[in-house]
């Protein structure tokens, strides 16, 4: 099914997606990079060189200890720091819906970065859609499984806003993949039919108008 | 910060080690410090653990904090009670492994721990320095340092590790000598004191020059300012703790007894604690030597001196990886000046990594078994050699 060659299985789906849009040899940001799955990956496999951005210590600690280089901070704080256009691609995976102000970290990831790589879950999936209409609930899905009380998720983003959003904020799309599978699923297939309705996340890699 | 030295649970250590030393800036050759007066001979003790690799690029250097000396690790004798101030990170197998790196702990010029310092003989009158010694900067520690490293045949130290005062010595090597200098971890540091923390030191100055034995510093003929002096360790130990520490480990618990002496005895534990430390700490540390290391630290100003104010200029002149690492209950040098150095980096298209380490025991916490700490460090560090272009 796949149309994506994944090297390695191990790694989130939408990671592995994300690695194989990396040219080897770039220099790379992942913000809220986790315990470093993917900078991993990439600089195994890819001869990437970069940093990552994370919140909570435990994990920071993990990425420095296998030999990564990561700052404890908040992305919000920590991106508008860098030098303009530092990396060849600053990452954004499945954090973009916790985000307060997604336009002014759209804008300073593109300035500091020269291509934008931002995947999220999908707010419109079918499932989505049929929880609000038939039980009136706000949705809990395997993507999103939270309460609205106690959701880091305070925004509700489906594939066609993004795509909205990224012209309003005068950027451009350079390539997207709508993709199903469960957050943690080490597979999942690429959806090219209606992904709107049909994909569990969208992922986009984003330019600037003019490059 | 000798009072946390622990034994390795495990009884893991480098064993017996020695204390060097290696003298210097001979007339005429004197150093010429910070201030422009020129200074020699000068001698810096140290020791080695480890083995320098063919190659020479396994050095790791060790740079102490205030009271600190160059014992970081093992023993000098087997019936020694007390390992070097930093056994639990360095030795064969642990955070630091001497098994793999040439570790290298050198004290400071203006120390009393075997460097030459305000205590040591001035060759001039064959009398004590006492406030004829100058006034030393973390610069001149740092020059200091540099020609031990010639004179050990080191051109590259793989990394150059140090909290507090020690870490400013990390952040002056790295802009001072930065092709020397691969990687660095400043850690509990700062690129200067707060006021906060200047005050607290003059305070403690203060202490030691209001004893009358002080008198002017002239005092290695007679009595010592010992009640100055321990209450400057006094002062200084408040600060190394947190509120939380404090509570956590005195609260208002009394000492020895069951109700207030309504005297002024020590009657809470904390009293009882800082008396103690204090007491202990002029039996090896010399007042003279408090006043010159905590003015150079107060007067350290990295930006400053490196970036006319900024220091995000004087950053652009290092190369080094960094690992800064601050610890949550630290108020004198809190997070948030690590943070700023961090940021200074960072606009410099430098390799930085930063932890703020959860700890409840505030500035001291570097001193303590930390087990995150340890694989942080020994993480770095594993990356930095395996990066390193032989």
């Amino acid at each position: 099914m796949s149309a994506v060659k994944t090297q390695n299985n191990s790694m989130r789906y939408d990671l592995q997606i994300i690695a194989s849009w990396i040219d080897p040899g770039s220099h790379v940001l992942d913000l809220g990079c986790g315990s470093g799955e993917l900078l991993r990956f990439l600089m195994n496999n890819k001869k990437v060189t970069g940093s990552g951005i994370e919140l909570e210590e435990e994990k920071v600690a993990a990425c420095i200890e296998k030999g990564l280089t990561v700052l404890q901070g908040d992305i919000n704080e920590e991106v508008p720091d860098y030098p303009e256009q530092t990396f060849d691609y600053v990452i954004l995976s499945q954090t973009l819906q916790q985000v307060y102000e997604p336009d002014t970290l759209i804008r300073a990831i593109m300035r500091i970065g020269k291509r934008g790589i931002v995947s999220f879950p999908n707010f419109s999936h079918w499932a989505c859609r049929m929880q609000l209409l038939s039980s009136g609930y706000a949705p809990v899905t395997k993507q999103l499984p939270y309460q609205w009380y106690n959701t880091p998720n305070i925004r509700v983003i489906t594939i066609k806003d993004f795509r909205k959003f990224i012209h309003d904020v005068g950027l451009k799309i350079l390539k997207e993949v709508a993709i199903n599978t469960h957050s943690q699923d080490r597979y999942g297939k690429i959806i090219k039919f209606l992904p709107n309705v049909r994909a569990t996340y969208g992922l986009f890699l984003v330019g600037n108008k003019q490059g | 910060m000798s009072e946390y030295i622990e034994h390795d649970q495990e009884g893991i250590s480098v064993g017996i080690v020695e204390k060097k030393f290696f003298t210097f800036a001979d007339p005429p050759d004197e150093m010429v410090l910070e201030n422009g007066a020129r200074f020699g001979p000068a001698t810096l003790a140290y020791e080695t653990y480890g083995e320098l690799n063919a190659d020479k690029s396994n050095v790791v250097l060790i740079l102490h904090a205030l009271s600190g000396d160059s014992h970081a690790a093992g023993y000098y004798k087997e019936e020694d009670e007390k390992p070097g101030w930093w056994d639990i990170m360095v030795g064969p197998g642990k955070g630091i492994d001497t098994a793999k790196y040439f570790v290298i702990c050198s004290n400071i010029i203006g120390s009393c721990m075997g460097s030459t310092g305000p205590c040591s003989t001035n060759p001039k009158n064959v009398q004590p320095y006492a406030l004829d010694f100058p006034v030393v900067t973390i610069g001149d520690m740092v020059a200091a340092q540099k020609k031990l490293m010639d004179h050990l045949g080191i051109e590259k130290i793989l990394c150059v590790v140090g909290g507090s005062i020690g870490g400013m010595q990390v952040l002056e090597w790295t802009v001072r000598y930065p092709d020397m200098v691969v990687s660095a971890i400043p850690l509990a540091s700062t690129t200067k004191h707060s006021a906060l923390a200047i005050a607290f030191n003059e305070v403690a100055r203060q202490a030691i020059m209001a004893d009358p034995n002080w008198n002017s510093g002239n005092y290695y003929y007679g009595p010592k300012p010992n009640l100055g002096l321990a209450v400057a360790r006094m002062i200084g130990h408040i600060t190394y703790l947190s509120d939380e520490s404090m509570r956590l480990k005195f609260g208002r618990r009394l000492q020895d007894k069951g109700d207030f002496s309504f005297n002024f005895d020590a009657d809470f534990q904390v009293e009882s604690y800082l008396r103690y430390q204090g007491k202990k700490f002029v039996d090896r540390f010399d007042a003279n030597s408090f006043l010159y290391i905590t003015k150079a630290s107060d007067y350290y100003d990295m930006g400053n001196q490196y970036g006319e104010g900024s220091a995000v200029k004087a950053f652009s002149k290092a190369t080094a990886k960094f690992l800064v690492v601050s610890f949550t209950s630290d108020w004198l040098y809190p997070t948030y000046q690590s943070k700023a150095m961090v940021k200074a980096m960072k606009k410099n298209g430098l390799d930085v990594s930063f932890c703020e380490i959860e700890a409840e025991w505030g500035h001291d916490a570097f001193l303590i078994p930390n087990p995150r700490l340890t694989t942080l460090i020994k993480g770095f560090l594993e990356r930095v050699c395996r990066e390193n272009p032989k």
